[in-house]
């Protein structure tokens, strides 16, 4: 039992959040977790908030390196919704973190082991093809509310699958 | 030529503080001395995060690689605990072999440096010069 996501390539997804602009986590789905909550943050509310913690830092860090960024290197200053350096994975030498943000501010978060290639695609993907059918448009959903639908769960563990 | 430059270079102690840092391309990202400072410090506490967010077991080191559109910056850890870091062109392959031979430099003309205090900033004309030939003109 339990949801578990080895694709057929050997690749296996850990976790996936998604957060609003303001740090709230909409939705969190977890497929394995070797090393416990409990052993890491502590509580899942707080593992959720170093998640986006570190997610702002690193597009922080990030738009104030881009060389191809603005002229003003404003280290500090708020970036406004949409703009500054799109960053979209790293990688240490046990797991990936693969990151999408879009213009409106939504931030999706997948934890991968390693495997090679990028997820962009599957990314934006899982935005475009999963969470806007089966979550922006459904009419009872509040836009920037926490969620839990059954059919997103279900596609994404699908789509995750497949990888 | 080349088109996938390295940009820039920063090496780090084990408490954050930056030991060195250069530029080797016009397009590198022009900030002062305390914005390379400020970034060394939020380097460092981003890949101590990113080492502790790790969901497998057992211990991770800290962010290897990180992808974005502008750049790709690959890190490098010392068994002593010091980390180099490169920025460089997205297009550009992996620079694993880079850092190992930054780090060779760094022992040969840092390190067996009789007047050399560890974990300090780093003024040696000779280490310039030898990064300045590795990482300028290296087109790999």
């Amino acid at each position: 039992g339990g949801r578990r996501a080895r694709a057929a390539g050997g690749m296996v997804c850990y976790n996936f959040y998604v957060f609003n602009r303001e740090g709230a986590c909409l939705h969190y789905a977890e497929w394995e977790r070797p090393k416990p909550v409990q052993d890491g943050a502590g509580t899942l509310e707080d593992d959720h908030k170093m998640m986006f913690g570190l997610t702002f830092s690193l597009k922080n860090f990030c738009t104030a390196l881009d060389p191809t960024g603005s002229e003003k290197a404003n280290l500090g200053a708020p970036i406004p919704i949409g703009t500054g350096c799109h960053f979209r994975s790293f990688k240490t030498n046990t797991y990936a973190l693969n990151y999408l943000e879009t213009p409106t501010g939504i931030k999706l978060i997948l934890n991968t082991s390693k495997g090679t290639g990028s997820l962009q695609e599957a990314m934006w993907v899982i935005y475009r093809d999963i969470f806007c059918e089966f979550v922006v448009k459904n009419p009872l959903y509040t836009p920037g509310a926490p969620f839990e639908s059954p059919q997103f769960t279900a596609r994404l563990d699908q789509f995750v699958k497949s990888l | 030529m080349s088109a996938q430059p390295i940009y820039a270079l920063y090496i780090i102690n084990k408490s954050g503080g930056l030991m060195y840092q250069a530029e080797f391309a016009e397009e590198a990202r022009k900030l002062t001395m305390n914005d390379h400072l400020r970034l060394a410090g939020t380097f460092y506490g981003l890949y101590a995060i990113t080492s502790n967010v790790t969901p497998t077991k057992g211990t991770s080191t800290g962010l290897q690689v990180l992808e974005t559109d502008g750049f790709r910056l690959q890190s490098y850890q010392s068994p002593t605990g010091i980390v180099f870091y490169l920025t460089g062109h997205p297009g550009r392959g992996n620079y694993d072999h880079l850092l190992k031979q930054i780090y060779q430099l760094y022992a040969d003309y840092v390190l067996k440096n009789p007047f050399y205090e560890l974990e300090q900033p780093i003024h040696c004309q000779q280490f310039d010069a030898a990064l300045v030939k590795l990482l300028k003109e290296d087109l790999k």
